[in-house]
């Protein structure tokens, strides 16, 4: 296992996320895949925290960034939630009251 | 006494305030406020006048200066007073006629509406004409002599009901004004040149050479300018006439004996700046004057314009008489004028209060009804006519024989003129003040309604024309007033004036030694005063002059401050040959003025009285020239025709010019303000409007172009980050 083949995977992840981020019209599942990148990222923070610095910085920093998703997650469920109760829909482009 | 001076001016000043404005509540209306106050200054200025004739100095001097008006460090303008012989008896001239004509009015203007503002009036001209008397600077004698004007006007305006009386004040005034202009000029230029205005710095100045020459002559005629007008020489005479239409003795006191002397006092006072140019000057306009209202005065009917008229005659004399170098003779003819002419002038009131009437046409054989008015006026008549034994032969027979040692001096034998116009004038003034006389107090009534209702004066009338009359006498004046009033060393730089005039002018001065300061012993030693008191005028010059106190030639004609190097050997016979000169002249004088003196009062005698000639005869036979006189040679209508006219015209001029073009440019430059402001509001309508609007549009439009970008879908800003991020990373790898 290299640190290229780590950093791939994460590109991949990433690309996952990215995607569906911007395909998908649910905001559940746009959370998702806002959860797939942070994943992605955190992969890189342990690789290169792993390979390149022998320290445990990375690591602990993805222990971070994993309680800030669920914090992320909380919040916005709460949103979806919210916004579900007055429109009556999840989907995001209903969300576009800020459209100029 | 002396040192209580300054009190005399502001004692008046007090009484016309206090008349008026409690006058009316007074009792008596407050006249005897005004005639206290007055009594008391006679009381001092004859103390005063005792002083002076105490110590009988002919360089008496007391000057009290203390400054009045500092302007920044350098322009100190003093104020004070400064008593000399020649004040000393001004003094006393000024405070004896204007008390009589007080006690005068008191009878005169008896049941007059504006009785205590009458006498308010004299007050103000008393205290105005002391403190001219008293002025050390010509800044305060202009200050006076502007007062002395007011107070003319309002007088002689006093009964302004009467329209002939508010124009004469009116005409009085400007033609004043005239005059004054010059005298500010001449002080102007003093001040410019010299930058002192006290008469004793600018005489040091000028002695210094600080002003000379032309611009000096000039200095000096434009004070005598000041003179003119109110000493009413010619061609401003023409307002004396007129001031007759104010009360009588108005016209005794400010007309007659006390104002009009101003002038002559003014240029006695400044005596020393004159250059013998500017001499000259004076000499002409005083005989010019004297011949010409004395013509006029031959035809006059009415009493008091004869009298007006033989005032600027005599003021003529006087002026002429200053001019010519007869310095003691002008002033001695100022005092000995103001007592017989104010004797006159009250005599006058007293027929016109008794009559009712100023024409003497309509007067005749007063005598026996007012003996004591004729008395008085007859005695005063024979003074200005010049008989010996009498106050106007004293000083006229001065001036005249100044007049002609002034011609026999000179190198031009034209100046005989001066002595030649006077004699004759003398004549002149004999025979038209026994006309006056003749026609006034002998013969028969002419209107017996008037006469029948004619009576004597009260007392307080009749009185001061006794006194007066008592002080036409010559026996008052001679010897003392030749000692005490001395001709005062000229100071005008003569570099460079021509020769004769030089001699003419300055040779048979009776001259002072420079008068140094020499602190009295007796001194009144206030701290802010100082006094000089020179004696001894003599000691600098040779002794053993001649009686009129002749200085040697070189005294005089020399520039001031040539040393007395020559010695008087060699200058021992000009001495003599000029006081020989004097000798010669005067004696002339003497005899030929009495003589023409008499041939005028016989001629009048033939004429009005014993009935050999005819005077309507001779008027027809000269019908012309008695008209021209009668209409006094038609000075009023030259000066309406040239002066006034031209001033109507040239207001009018000025009127057309100031409502077409000074308003036509006022209204072109309101008509060019409208049209800028058209400009200036399309200019705002559209380039500043324009900029503020389309800077709104170019908000909007671009605003609406770029709200498209914000589409709210979440997916698009992801695209773009994602873009975005791809872009960076593209262009960081290559």
């Amino acid at each position: 296992m290299t640190l290229d083949k780590l950093l791939v995977i994460a590109a991949a992840l990433f690309c996952c996320g990215l995607y569906t981020v911007m395909t998908r019209r649910n905001a559940v599942a746009v959370l998702m895949g806002v959860e797939l990148i942070l994943n992605a990222t955190n992969i890189n923070f342990v690789a290169f925290s792993f390979f390149l610095n022998r320290v445990m910085g990375g690591q602990i920093f993805a222990v971070f960034v994993i309680v800030l998703a669920a914090a992320e997650a909380a919040v916005a469920l709460a949103i979806f939630l919210r916004m579900f109760s007055t429109t009556g829909t999840v989907e995001v482009d209903a969300a576009d009251q800020l459209k100029g | 006494m002396i040192r209580y001076a300054y009190i005399i001016p502001f004692l008046p000043l007090l009484s016309f305030f206090i008349n008026i404005a409690v006058g009316k509540r007074l009792p008596r209306k407050g006249d005897w406020l005004c005639l206290g106050t007055i009594a008391i200054g006679l009381a001092m200025s004859i103390g005063i006048f005792y002083e002076v004739f105490r110590a009988y100095d002919p360089n008496f001097r007391y000057h009290v200066v203390f400054p009045w008006l500092t302007i920044g460090d350098r322009a100190v303008f003093n104020t004070g007073i400064l008593i000399d012989n020649v004040t000393a008896v001004m003094l006393l001239v000024v405070t004896i006629v204007s008390t009589l004509v007080h006690l005068f009015s008191i009878g005169y203007m008896h049941g007059d509406p504006r009785y205590s503002r009458y006498f308010a009036y004299l007050s103000i001209f008393s205290f105005s004409m002391l403190g001219l008397v008293l002025a050390e600077s010509f800044l305060f004698i202009y200050i006076f002599w502007e007062l002395v004007g007011l107070s003319s006007y309002l007088l002689i305006g006093f009964w302004f009901e009467k329209k002939s009386a508010s124009d004469a004040g009116k005409k009085a005034f400007i033609v004043n004004r005239v005059g004054d202009f010059g005298f500010l000029i001449g002080i102007l230029i003093i001040y410019a040149t010299c930058g002192v205005l006290g008469y004793d710095q600018v005489f040091l100045a000028i002695g210094e050479g600080k002003l000379s020459g032309t611009l000096l002559t000039l200095a000096g005629i434009g004070v005598f300018c000041g003179a003119i007008g109110k000493s009413a020489q010619f061609p401003l005479h023409v307002w004396l006439p007129d001031a007759m239409e104010g009360p009588t003795p108005v016209s005794a006191l400010i007309h007659a004996a006390t104002m009009v002397a101003a002038g002559v006092y003014l240029v006695g006072r400044v005596y020393p700046m004159f250059t013998p140019d500017a001499f000259l000057f004076i000499a002409y306009f005083g005989l010019i004057t004297l011949f010409i209202t004395a013509s006029i005065a031959l035809a006059q009917n009415d009493i008091k314009k004869v009298l007006a008229y033989s005032t600027c005659s005599q003021l003529g004399y006087m002026i002429m008489g200053l001019g010519v170098g007869g310095y003691t003779a002008g002033l001695a003819h100022l005092t000995t004028h103001a007592a017989f002419k104010a004797c006159l002038f009250l005599g006058s009131g007293s027929v016109i209060h008794a009559v009712h009437s100023q024409d003497i046409q309509e007067m005749g054989g007063l005598r026996k009804k007012m003996p004591i008015t004729f008395a008085t006026f007859l005695i005063a008549t024979l003074a200005i006519s010049g008989v010996p034994g009498f106050s106007g032969f004293y000083s006229k027979d001065m001036i005249l024989g100044a007049a002609l040692e002034f011609g026999m001096k000179s190198a031009n034998p034209l100046h005989m003129i001066f002595f030649i116009g006077a004699l004759f004038t003398a004549g002149l003034t004999a025979f038209y003040m026994f006309r006056l006389v003749i026609l006034t107090f002998f013969g028969a009534p002419k209107d017996h309604h008037k006469f029948d209702h004619a009576h004597e004066s009260p007392p307080s009338m009749w009185v001061p024309l006794v006194i007066l009359a008592g002080l036409s006498f010559s026996f008052w004046y001679s010897g003392w007033f030749g000692t005490l009033v001395q001709k005062p060393k000229s100071v005008a730089n003569l570099a460079g004036i021509s020769a004769p005039a030089k001699v003419a002018t300055m040779e048979h001065a009776a001259v002072m030694a420079p008068a140094h300061a020499e602190p009295s012993a007796a001194a009144h030693g206030e701290a802010a005063t100082h006094r000089e008191s020179t004696r001894d005028a003599s000691r600098g010059s040779a002794p053993g002059k001649g009686e009129h106190g002749q200085a040697p030639p070189h005294g005089t004609s020399a520039p001031a401050g040539t040393p007395h190097s020559t010695g008087p050997a060699a200058h021992g016979e000009s001495n003599d040959e000029a006081s020989h000169i004097a000798h010669t002249a005067h004696s002339y004088a003497m005899y030929s003025s009495v003589a023409v003196g008499t041939l005028g009062i016989f001629l009048a005698f033939v004429v009005y009285s014993f009935g050999w000639i005819n005077p309507d005869r001779v008027m027809n036979a000269v019908k012309p020239l008695h008209t021209f006189l009668q209409n006094k040679w038609y000075f009023d209508e030259l000066y309406e025709a040239t002066v006034v006219d031209g001033s109507k015209a040239l207001s009018r001029g000025l009127a057309w010019f100031d409502n077409n073009v000074v308003d036509g440019l006022v209204n072109l430059s309101a008509q060019l303000g409208v049209f800028a402001s058209f400009l200036v509001g399309k200019f705002d309508d559209y380039v500043v409007d324009g900029a503020v609007n389309g800077l709104a549009s170019a908000t909007t439009g671009s605003g609406s172009l770029l709200r498209r970008l914000q589409t709210g879908k979440l997916y698009h800003y992801v695209f773009v980050l994602a873009g975005g991020a791809l872009i960076i990373f593209l262009i960081k790898a290559f």
